[in-house]
């Protein structure tokens, strides 16, 4: 913009109530005593508060023992363990869960969006239908309908449902037969390295012959075959060192193997189901974002239709889903904070839960508990950014 | 020369047109689809004719104890006795024509919202903005002129449910746009920072813990001896939560504005608020509908969560239904019903917002 110039000397200076620079230093400096008047009148109420009630401020609760039981943990825990204890079994349960729903939810979510892409009018009817159903249902909901509609109402561990002689479905859990490692797995865990290792070296061959000659390896079928051939053969030679041991009914329960509570498998049922409902638009919009004209070109250079998905389609497709992608890992691990309402011990249900109760540390309990999710979703838009400062097209 | 006569047209082969012909190109045109069809059908199988069976013709329709259900299908007398409940939670039979009465009002404020030759639009919307809240308020809790006191904690069912979502809705919209412009105010960096800084925290936490907080901690920060209900706290948190998403939402839309925009409404004399309101918000706003009528989804479905601190909504009465010792055995039941009501109300909000964005997309379309 031009400044034009007055006649009769430089412009005249705004009276200061219209000069915005003026105006937004007022206005800030305002907001700014509001809010720290504001905090400054909870703090004390806050202080005023836990003087009347007894209560000492302070994180040295977590060194008290804790003196109940926890029905899953990863790490050892008993009831002489500490409040800090707590804290550590909740958060990698919730880590737990969160992973596996990870897990689960992707693979899910991708068939599904895939297949309500397909040209195939039944199948892309039905993933539609999945989709409409559980994304527009509370998860609370599917939680506890799991829980108690489902799980709950499984036969007792006297008439479990079985999978052959080694699985066994009841209402106290799945009860899965559990790996036994024995002498020379060593062994096998070695081939298992040197078969990634061999196929990372592989593909970066095949690629660098690809940009000297144009020529192409077919790495996955390689890779995938040293992958299973390589563990497989050094397991037989190591005289097989895996043992199963599956569970066994003793008195009223099962005993030896790997029981997953009913509780966790309830949770992850849901948070599967409907962060997979998510996951599949998410795939699906980012497919449907690679414009036609993409297809059209790679068609006309003569690539054939998976070629044109693998090399053209799903690269572009992948810098439009991760993001969103990623904000739905974060949903399923903040959402996993709903175990609370059956009893999961998570973050939120043990240590913000019973851990708050019996101690009443409010407010060191809830920073406590708040700054774990921050940090993780922090983390979160923090990867976020770096893939889309990397991912980013580059114009000119 | 002898003229050919003409031969009439053969009509196109049966496995071409017709039903036939859909059925081969959009179910069986490679053998790989012809499988996913054949799976497909017998997932079908397997799903549909039982729940059917169950929810339909085996199912138990009349009655008024838990002995008139056979067990051999759904058992929908559970439903039909506890249905009071599940709307009004126990609100007093008596004033329940008070939350009728509210429903109506809204129904009838916000049905010609939606006619589109309606001339009085922008009257009726401030009508259902500031008055409606106020009747509804004081229809709801009374106290005043002749209408019996009812306490919150009789509220529920349903109607709980459309409450917190209501308000929470009008709360989090006009909290969100200020935020949103709080977070777009360059030449205001503290203001800036506290925007930033409110949106990422409440975003960054899961809402069971704010709603924990709003029920545990809040009490220490007030003064002693004042305390508030425990749904108006529940209603804060809701808001102020969703305030944060609807921040993000609205900011999407102020970014998509390009600057000439801001340059013209400046040029044109308008100050900040002016340019705002009158030009740059009813542009974003509109670009951004879909994201608001999302939140406004997830939003709808995060009300269930008051339940587990102790508010009665739809899944939260349907939830105490189910541990009724009369009734044991039934929760699939109040489940099903449950999730079919939510999914009346999400499936109708996503329609629509699928509707205006046909209706507002005018580029072009392949």
């Amino acid at each position: 913009m031009s400044q034009m110039t007055q006649p009769g000397g430089p412009p005249k200076r705004p009276p200061p109530w219209n000069d915005p620079r003026v105006r937004a230093i007022t206005f800030q400096v305002l907001v700014s005593a509001g809010v720290i008047a504001v905090g400054v009148y909870l703090v004390h109420n806050l202080l005023h508060n836990l003087a009347v009630r007894g209560i000492s401020t302070g994180f040295g609760f977590l060194d008290n023992r804790a003196g109940f039981a926890i029905n899953q943990s990863l790490v050892h825990y008993d009831e002489s363990s500490s409040y800090g204890r707590t804290f550590v079994v909740g958060l990698l349960n919730t880590l737990l869960v969160s992973g596996l729903g990870i897990v689960f939810a992707t693979i899910l979510g991708f068939v599904i969006g895939v297949a309500r892409l397909s040209r195939n009018w039944l199948v892309s009817r039905l993933a539609a239908a999945y989709i409409e159903t559980f994304r527009n249902i509370p998860l609370l909901l599917q939680i506890l309908f799991w829980y108690f509609a489902v799980f709950l109402n499984l036969p007792p561990p006297s008439e479990a449902l079985r999978v052959g002689d080694s699985v066994f479905l009841t209402l106290r859990g799945l009860y899965l037969p559990r790996p036994e490692f024995g002498d020379g797995f060593g062994w096998v865990a070695l081939a298992i390295v040197a078969a990634l290792a061999a196929s990372a070296a592989l593909a970066r061959w095949a690629r660098a012959r690809q940009e000297r000659t144009g020529e192409r390896f077919p790495v996955f079928a390689a890779s995938a075959g040293l992958v299973v051939v390589l563990p497989l053969a050094a397991y037989l030679l190591a005289g097989r060192p895996v043992t199963l041991h599956s569970p066994e009914l003793e008195g009223f329960n099962f005993s030896g193997g790997v029981s997953v509570i009913p509780e966790l498998a309830a949770l992850l049922m849901a948070l599967s189901i409907y962060t997979a409902a998510f996951i599949a638009e998410t795939v699906r919009a980012g497919i449907l974002s690679v414009s036609h004209g993409q297809t059209e070109a790679a068609s006309a250079l003569g690539l054939r239709p998976g070629w044109t998905l693998r090399l053209v389609i799903i690269p572009q497709a992948m810098r439009v889903t991760i993001p969103p992608l990623t904000s739905q890992y974060l949903n399923l691990t903040k959402n996993s904070s709903l175990a609370t309402a059956i009893g999961y011990p998570d973050l939120v249900s043990l240590f913000a839960g019973t851990t708050l109760n019996q101690t009443g540390q409010a407010v060191e309990v809830m920073a406590m508990t708040m700054a774990v999710y921050l940090a993780i979703s922090l983390a979160i838009s923090l990867f976020m950014n770096w893939f889309n400062a990397r991912m980013a097209l580059v114009e000119r | 020369m002898a003229a050919v006569p003409r031969q009439p047209d053969l009509p196109p082969p049966a496995a071409a047109t017709g039903a036939l012909g859909w059925v081969r190109r959009n179910l069986f045109d490679s053998p790989l689809n012809g499988a996913l069809t054949l799976l497909a059908v017998y997932l079908l199988y397997l799903v549909v004719p039982p729940f059917v069976e169950w929810a339909i013709l085996k199912a138990d329709w009349s009655g008024t104890t838990a002995k008139d259900c056979s067990r051999a299908g759904a058992c929908w007398v559970f439903i039909g006795v506890r249905l009071n409940q599940f709307f009004y939670g126990f609100y007093p039979v008596a004033e329940q024509w008070r939350v009728n009465t509210c429903l109506a009002l809204l129904v009838a404020f916000v049905v010609p919202l939606f006619i589109k030759r309606f001339a009085l639009k922008q009257w009726l919307g401030a009508v259902l903005l500031v008055v409606y809240p106020v009747v509804a308020f004081h229809l709801l809790v009374g106290g005043h002129f002749g209408l019996a006191h009812v306490e919150t904690s009789k509220w529920g069912g349903l109607s709980l449910t459309l409450v917190i979502a209501i308000v929470g809705m009008v709360a989090a919209l006009p909290l969100g746009i200020l935020l949103a412009l709080g977070r777009r105010a360059t030449n205001m960096p503290v203001l800036k920072a506290l925007c930033v800084a409110f949106i990422e925290l409440w975003r960054g936490v899961p809402l069971i813990t704010v709603l924990f907080m709003s029920s545990v901690m809040l009490p220490f920060f007030l003064p002693e001896g004042m305390n508030f209900d425990k749904l108006l706290r529940a209603l804060i948190g809701v808001a102020l939560f969703e305030a944060a998403y609807m921040a993000e939402v609205v900011r999407g839309g102020l970014q998509g504005i390009p600057k000439g925009q801001f340059e013209a409404a400046a040029a044109l004399g308008l100050g900040f608020w002016r340019s705002t309101i009158l030009v740059i918000l009813p542009q974003a706003l509109k670009l951004v509908i879909p994201g608001i009528v999302n939140t406004f989804i997830a939003l709808f479905k995060d009300t269930s969560l008051v339940l587990i601190i102790g508010l009665f909504d739809l899944l939260g009465s349907i939830q105490a239904a189910n541990s009724d010792t009369n009734w044991l055995g039934f929760s699939t039941e109040g489940y099903v019903f449950a999730a079919c009501v939510y999914w009346v109300f999400c499936f109708g909000m996503s329609r629509y917002s699928q509707w205006l964005e046909r209706k507002l997309h005018t580029g072009h379309r392949r």
